[in-house]
């Protein structure tokens, strides 16, 4: 299609001159040598630094010439293509950073022990313990927290699309978005002073769902009302029609229809708040032995895990700290590939 | 089913370009997710959600019972960001109250010693480290959704997209290390070549050569954390920019760029600045990753290549350990209740932001 | 429907997932693989000071982190020989342990500096039946950490210290650090000093060396919070080392396990007589031994000597205080709580954290601590 429009149609007179695309390589590969030139003649020197000249050098001179061929609309229109490409490039370079250096630190205690064991009776020295019990931590902690906070927010997303009208619909909302930009330590802090200090329930995992339950609920209403709202009105209209309720439209009807787009937000709800340190800091105490029962008594958590052995002097304890990481990456993975399998599924079938 | 033309838009009609009013502050930012057009095309918006033509029948016990069941889940929203708010003022305000010095003009933090703390220095660390890292993130965010919604082929704008998505899966402490082991000692050959070059801009100037910890690794690591929430929001409002708009720009000749320029970023602008807004939001709010690379110290300066430098979040990190008495974890509350006001009023901000755009829209 | 029974079975899928998981971990870690350091082969043998206790017991503590390499040894062999007590220090911070003890969530809190006049009342109250007392259990050197490419031995006296630290001496070839040095050659190196950026023990200790022994160089005094301008701020020993290590002209703060650890060199300090003495065990502990007990009847609460002249006696140290109710501790716990400390406090005990970079305690304060540890109730 587009192969035809670029042909020329007319006259040759009338199609615009184009820069060719060994053109475009010549003038990236022009540009490296530059780069190269400039960094061994003048001090300039480092890995960044040589990224961005690079970049700037190859775009100006891209626009440059395509000025001279194309005329200065063309130029214009690559030379913002381009940006646009240097702006992946700039996204997925801390991207490949960060996951780069989590996985060279991350795999020299990645092992079946790792997966397997506690770090009861292991001293902070010792080569072997694991983190077993952060990750049945964490994953009953988030489980808790969206149990509670699922219902919770589809609730209160129905209230917004379907019953508000009014000021307390807007007052909620408006808050529903504040809560958004709620730090994440106020969120533990609010949680100690009041469910483990106020009303001596002590540390535990479940005080740790609580604080996470809070910074969950806002992302889980807010995702809700948008599938909501996309659920078509006439699909409401044919059940009121059939004299069905309300309620049970919406329960049977509305529900159901966005539920593909509820379990795809939710999921990257837990996402988000499965990697929280500071809220399970100041709740979940940690733990190093075992605890499955996240309603009494310490629990670990990954992230607590992986902040506390980080910090200590024995390579031992900083590479478990790095495969918890590692491991903590792997578990959001998987859930969100659950996640988007799971709203495919339903999707389809819906 | 919604009809999907092969590139991925779905065509929407007439009138819909009024999507972003009900999307606006949405946080599938945060859920680096957007409301999927999972709906069919007859989704307009005059006819959606509870404003339908007809009305559900009068109905018995049940709807009752379901619809206060949904309004006490909205209310119980609002007590609980009542109790939040009312947890930090009434920890915070005996600590203001026995602060022995201007608690928002003091540039120091020792409440425990002589007694003396103020949140000046901390929230301008916040604001300035916050406003670089969207400097830098924003444009790098909007380039990448322009990129995926506007020319990536679907095999690739899907993966990309995901890719993207993947940064607000790594945990913050991973950040923040990444940040200070690796990141920061990278950028001391940029910070040089700044300060030596550009020396002469207030930002850059640098009162000794060490370079290390500074606000600008910090802003660098922040941005690199916004930038999968800016990237979705704004990719998914570029996404629904009416086709006939595209078209009818390309029709008339423009180049690609220029498509871009009338049709598509004047209809996602409130949804860009709603993106903004949650990403200066995560970017306030974050903790242990500041806490990690920043140097933490107590002043005002705008030398963002120098060492020092500190957040609201960050210091309630590192000072909340050996906090023990009602006074220092009480000063801490407070500057988590500034922070708490900082979020609200730019909130109110973008709420007006987007409903001037919104007038204008209509207009 | 058809997507009801979707979402019925990706919840029995979660909850078939987690019970499965549940089933295949371990608390079991008593088979250590070939272990190199120290720590782990004196488990081996087991050790003779623990008795344990009948039934299963946990115990909790929060606070230091200083002493974390210390109690978790202490628990490995602890746990190893008692499989029904488990020890779980959440660490988290001195004053955070502090507190935590005080609202009754830990059983008793690690702490860098005996409780303060403030904190007294709080954590009596919290005992009910008798005073909460300090008992120093883990005592260890601060290393001044140093990385100057050839140079190999440093010495520093407290006052060119306290100038490096704050800001006044930019450069390794100062005419201050040479005097000091007599025949080394120190390169013109600029200084780069590291620091915690987050509340610490580590720095409330080593500023109030700097406090005693440079009276007139240091006007910051001891403080928690670093208090001098200048320098880079780091969140945790653990990055102020790496600073440290990686940073040519670099010089930091730091527990001596960080320092053994990533092989940082360390220099000697001056004492009040202007020696310059050397960071090792024998010289830390007995710098300790000379410190005067402050407190009354258990209260063991340490007065450090700066003013000890002993050329064998390194002064820069840190003591980490075990914050217990002397009487009023929860009947349940209290044997195990006894025996766990007592464990610690032996001879046994005290030698095995060697490996972890710590000292043991002076045999003149040991056997106080063992007494008062013995009088629990």
């Amino acid at each position: 299609m587009t192969a035809l429009l670029d042909a020329p149609l007319g006259t040759p007179s009338l199609s615009r001159r184009k820069l060719p695309w060994w053109g475009l390589i010549v003038t990236a590969v022009a540009a490296v040598l530059v780069t190269v030139l400039l960094f061994t003649l003048t001090p300039i020197y480092g890995r960044v630094i040589f990224v961005l000249v690079a970049a700037a050098i190859y775009v100006v001179a891209q626009t440059v010439v395509s000025v001279s061929v194309e005329g200065w609309r063309h130029a214009k229109n690559r030379l913002m293509t381009s940006l646009l490409i240097v702006a992946v490039i700039l996204a997925l370079l801390p991207l490949a950073g960060v996951l780069g250096y989590t996985i060279a630190k991350g795999l020299a205690r990645f092992d079946g022990t790792f997966f397997t064991h506690s770090m009861r009776a292991v001293a902070e020295s010792d080569p072997n313990g694991g983190a077993y019990q952060a990750i049945i931590g964490t994953l009953e902690q988030v489980g808790i927290a969206t149990v509670i906070s699922v219902p919770f927010g589809i609730m209160v997303a129905v209230y917004l699309v379907e019953y508000s009208s009014g000021r307390l619909g807007k007052v909620v909302s408006f808050f529903v978005d504040v809560m958004t930009g709620l730090p994440s330590i106020v969120a533990g802090l609010f949680i100690l002073a009041l469910w483990v200090l106020l009303l001596h329930q002590g540390n535990s995992g479940f005080a740790g769902s609580l604080a996470l339950t809070i910074l969950m609920l806002p992302t889980v209403v807010r995702s809700c009302e948008e599938m909501l709202k996309l659920v078509p009105v006439a699909l409401r209209e044919a059940s009121y029609a059939l004299g069905v309720a309300k309620w049970i439209t919406v329960v049977r009807i509305v529900l159901p229809t966005a539920l593909p787009g509820i379990i795809t937000g939710v999921m990257l709800a837990v996402a988000r708040v499965m990697g929280e340190t500071a809220p399970v800091l100041l709740t979940v105490f940690g733990n190093p032995a075992i605890n499955d029962n996240p309603f009494k008594g310490p629990q670990a958590s990954l992230p607590l895990f992986v902040y506390n052995e980080v910090g200590q002097s024995f390579d031992n304890a900083v590479n478990r700290a790095w495969t918890g990481a590692l491991a903590l990456i792997i578990i959001v993975l998987l859930l969100n590939l659950i996640a988007r399998t799971v709203a495919r599924f339903a999707r389809v079938r819906g | 089913m919604p009809t999907r033309p092969p590139g991925g838009r779905t065509i929407r009609p007439p009138g819909g370009h009024r999507w972003f009013t009900t999307t606006k502050e949405s946080d599938i930012a945060t859920t680096g997710r957007p409301p999927a057009p999972v709906g069919a095309p007859e989704d307009d918006d005059q006819y959606r959600g509870s404003t339908s033509l007809l009305t559900a029948r009068k109905s018995r016990g049940g709807d009752t019972m379901f619809r206060w069941t949904a309004k006490g889940a909205g209310i119980l929203v609002l007590v609980l960001m009542a109790a939040v708010a009312a947890f930090l003022i009434i920890k915070a305000v005996p600590a203001v109250a026995n602060d022995k010095a201007n608690f928002f003009t003091t540039f120091q933090w020792d409440p425990q010693g002589s007694g003396k703390f103020g949140i000046a220095a901390l929230a301008f660390g916040t604001l300035l480290a916050s406003v670089i890292a969207l400097i830098i993130g924003v444009p790098v965010a909007v380039g990448v959704a322009l990129y995926i919604s506007q020319y990536a082929p679907r095999a690739i704008a899907r993966p990309l997209a995901y890719v993207v998505d993947l940064l607000a899966a790594v945990p913050s402490v991973v950040f923040g290390l990444w940040g200070a082991i690796y990141l920061s000692p990278n950028l001391i050959p940029l910070s040089t070549f700044l300060s030596k070059y550009f020396g002469w801009f207030p930002l850059f100037a640098s009162t000794n050569e060490t370079y290390g910890k500074s606000i600008l690794v910090a802003s660098v690591v922040l941005a690199v954390m916004l930038l999968p929430i800016v990237a979705a929001i704004s990719r998914e409002v570029f996404v629904q920019t009416p086709t006939e708009h595209i078209e009818g720009a390309l029709a008339l000749g423009a180049t690609k760029w220029e498509t871009i320029q009338t049709a598509v970023l004047p209809y996602g602008r409130s949804g860009v600045v709603s993106a903004v807004v949650l990403g200066f939001g995560r970017a306030v709010g974050e903790t242990i990753a500041v806490a990690l690379v920043l140097s933490s110290t107590y002043g005002i300066s705008w030398r963002i290549l120098d060492p020092g430098g500190n957040t609201i979040a960050a210091n309630i990190a590192n000072r909340w350990g050996d906090a023990n008495d009602s006074i220092s974890q009480g000063a801490l509350i407070a500057s988590g209740l500034v922070l708490f006001a900082i979020t609200l009023l730019v909130n109110f901000g973008a709420r007006y932001i987007v409903r001037r755009g919104t007038k204008e829209a209509k207009a | 429907m058809k997507i009801k029974r979707h979402g019925a079975a990706v919840l029995g899928l979660a909850a078939a997932g987690t019970l499965l998981l549940a089933a295949c971990g371990t608390d079991n870690n008593a088979t250590p693989p070939a272990a190199s350091s120290s720590g782990a082969s004196s488990a081996s043998a087991a050790p003779s000071a623990i008795k344990c206790p009948t039934g299963s017991v946990n115990l909790t503590l929060a606070g230091s982190t200083a002493q974390a390499n210390a109690i978790s040894l202490w628990a490995k062999n602890y746990e190893t020989q008692c499989s029904g007590v488990n020890i779980n220090n959440g660490l988290g911070g001195s004053g955070a342990g502090v507190t935590q003890f005080e609202s009754g969530t830990v059983d008793w809190a690690g702490s860098d500096f005996p409780l303060s006049a403030t904190d007294q009342p709080k954590a009596d109250a919290r005992c009910k039946t008798g005073p909460a007392i300090d008992l120093p259990l883990v005592p260890g050197p601060i290393a001044v950490g140093y990385n100057l490419p050839g140079v190999t031995s440093l010495n520093l006296s407290a006052t060119t210290l306290a100038n490096i630290f704050d800001g006044k001496i930019k450069k390794w070839n100062d005419p201050a650090i040479a005097k000091d040095n007599p025949g080394t050659t120190l390169p013109a190196t600029g200084i780069q000093t590291f620091h915690r950026s987050d509340s610490s023990g580590t720095s409330f200790n080593f500023t109030n060396y700097l406090a005693n022994e440079a009276k007139t160089a240091w006007t910051f005094g001891a403080n928690k919070q670093w208090p001098a301008p200048g320098g880079q701020g780091d969140k945790g020993s653990a990055l102020v080392s790496q600073d440290v290590k990686k940073t040519a002209g670099g010089i930091g703060y730091f527990e001596l396990s960080y320092a053994t650890q990533q092989q940082i060199p360390y220099a000697k300090v001056s004492n009040a007589a202007g020696q310059f003495v050397e960071l090792t065990q024998q010289n830390t502990t007995n710098f300790i031994g000379k410190a005067a007990v402050a407190g009354t009847g258990n209260d063991l609460k340490l007065n450090f000597d700066y003013t000890n002249s002993d050329a064998d006696a390194y002064p820069n140290v840190l003591v980490t205080y075990e914050i217990v109710c002397s009487a009023g501790n929860e009947a349940s716990k209290l044997e195990a709580l006894k025996d766990f400390l007592s464990y610690a406090a032996s001879t046994e005990g005290q030698n095995a954290i060697v490996s972890q970079g710590y000292v043991p305690l002076p045999e003149i304060v040991r056997t106080k601590v063992v007494s008062a540890i013995d009088a629990l109730s």
